[in-house]
């Protein structure tokens, strides 16, 4: 076990001399959660704003559902796609498991109902107040969904930028999908969980620090965002 | 844009309207028609139900009893889109000023951006174009919101105050083009609290009280003698209960 200050220090010049690895490893990570956050917002957004315009028995139902997949353990979630992706699973023939693609898969899986869910309330709080508005227009559904998700978009970033932070942070569903396979899935949560097992504090601490930067990275657009949407009056 | 003809959604026949809400009866039993163009002002002290009888001619709330009759025709979606309401509180999309009304421009085709600079311009609006609609003054979103009915080529249109919050200089400019859509051909039933315009503007009165119709009047009868006592007390500014 390395001494906690040397640890700090190899942490420190790994960083700042641009370490061909962690960079990999920080590449890699970005590559597979913003994928899947893009493939997230592509689904999650317009089913937030399907459930928030189109009043149907069971609406509730779905709203509970949504909300309730918000909280999907990841480890269920990298197992359930393990299981479909795996040679004899129904997907096996695509061979994707163990590759990055796996891993957006499960990520996506993980994120979607989270936008989903928020963009929901969103679009939802915004379609009350244009509802009499557009019925008085006749603008037909599709656009009103259309117009709520543009009206909304600083909203929907923030949005966004949740299930980026959720993605980006999880271990559980990407080492099972991924296996933490150098240079090839290794991303920083799993690389950190596996250099700390193997007692190399030096590369988990400059993951770790990056992984923190990025954290608060995100925090802070989503609050600027916030900022500017209301101060322009378009939150 | 309608011919200088009046529409062909006129007469409104509105038969024993009734709309509650739990126990309360909002709007009692009225029996309404509207034949003649021009304008048509409705009156009556806060609460009367005027908002609530122009959500209910244009198809927004469904009544529990009676049938509203657009020439001849059952209130539908294809009649509200011969229609345009402006609500008595302006319902702003999250957008400029320009964006709010080419929403309304864009699916009707054509040149719309000089159709919209038109319309601003007619509404005074037109410095304040790339301005976030939701940060104009009260009486400019009031102004804005008409702009954007205007824009819909309506052939009846529904003002609920649209002057409220509105200073005189540009209360005068919104009568005039009022009296030039009127001019036009389109039917506008208005709802105003103002009385200098409701003399200047209407061609019928509609007095309301309570959830109750108790005057429709040419302009000048009801002016002159308004034949139930709340409608000459509303005019003397005196109060009814
Ligand atoms: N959804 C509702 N639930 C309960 N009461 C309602 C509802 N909508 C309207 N009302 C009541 O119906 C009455 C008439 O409302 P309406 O908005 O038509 O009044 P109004 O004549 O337009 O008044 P104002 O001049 O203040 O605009 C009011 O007393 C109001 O409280
Ligand atoms: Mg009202």
């Amino acid at each position: 076990m390395q001494d906690f200050s040397e640890a700090f220090g190899l942490a420190a010049s790994l960083i700042l001399g641009f370490d061909a690895d962690l960079g990999e490893i920080i590449v890699l990570s970005l590559r597979v959660s913003l994928s899947a956050v893009l493939l997230a917002a592509l689904i999650g957004f317009p089913l937030g704003a399907l459930t928030a315009v189109l009043s149907f028995p069971g609406r509730q139902a779905i709203a509970v559902l949504m909300n309730a997949l918000m909280g999907l353990p990841p480890v269920v979630v990298g197992l359930l796609v393990y299981m479909a992706l795996s040679r004899a699973g129904p997907l096996g023939w695509m061979n994707l498991l163990y590759t990055p693609m796996a891993m957006i898969i499960a990520q996506t899986i993980l994120v979607t109902p989270i936008i989903a869910a928020l963009s929901r309330q969103v679009m939802e709080d915004m379609h009350r107040e244009y509802d009499e508005q557009f019925r008085s227009l006749c603008i037909p559904t599709r656009r009103v969904m259309t117009a709520l998700i543009w009206d909304s978009r600083y909203s929907l970033l923030t949005v966004a930028l949740a299930g980026f932070g959720r993605a980006i942070a999880e271990v559980g569903a990407v080492i099972i999908v991924g296996g933490n396979i150098d240079h090839l899935t290794r991303v920083m949560t799993t690389a950190i969980a596996l250099e700390t097992s193997k007692g190399n504090l030096a590369l988990a601490l400059a993951l770790g620090f990056v992984l923190l930067i990025l954290a608060l990275s995100v925090n802070a657009a989503v609050y600027s965002l916030r900022a500017s949407a209301k101060r322009l009056s378009y939150a | 844009m309608p011919s200088a003809k009046t529409t062909s959604l006129l007469p409104l026949e509105v038969s024993s309207l009734s709309y509650r809400v739990d126990q309360e009866t909002l709007l009692d039993n009225i029996d309404l028609s509207v034949d003649s163009p021009g304008i048509s002002v409705i009156m009556g002290a806060n609460g009367a139900g005027k908002s609530l009888l122009l959500r209910i001619v244009h198809g927004l709330l469904e009544a529990h009893s009676g049938a509203i009759y657009w020439h001849g025709v059952a209130m539908a979606e294809t009649l509200r889109r011969r229609q345009a309401l402006v609500f008595q509180k302006p319902v702003l999309m999250r957008r400029s000023v320009a964006a709010n009304i080419d929403f309304v421009l864009r699916p009707m085709g054509g040149q719309y951006r000089q159709r919209r600079d038109e319309l601003l311009h007619q509404a005074g609006l037109q410095h304040k174009r790339n301005q976030p609609a939701r940060l104009l003054s009260g009486g400019e979103q009031q102004k804005l919101a008409l702009a954007r009915a205007l824009a819909t080529e309506p052939e009846v249109l529904l003002l609920d105050e649209p002057c409220a919050s509105i200073d005189s200089a540009s209360t005068l400019q919104i009568e005039n083009l009022l009296h030039d859509t009127r001019q036009r051909g389109v039917k506008i039933i208005l709802v105003t609290h103002d009385i200098g315009q409701a003399r200047r503007l209407a061609d019928d009165v509609i007095f309301m009280h309570r959830g109750r119709i108790l005057e429709h009047r040419p302009a000048a009868s009801f002016f002159d003698s308004p034949s139930s006592p709340e409608g000459q007390a509303y005019l003397d500014g005196r109060i009814v209960v």
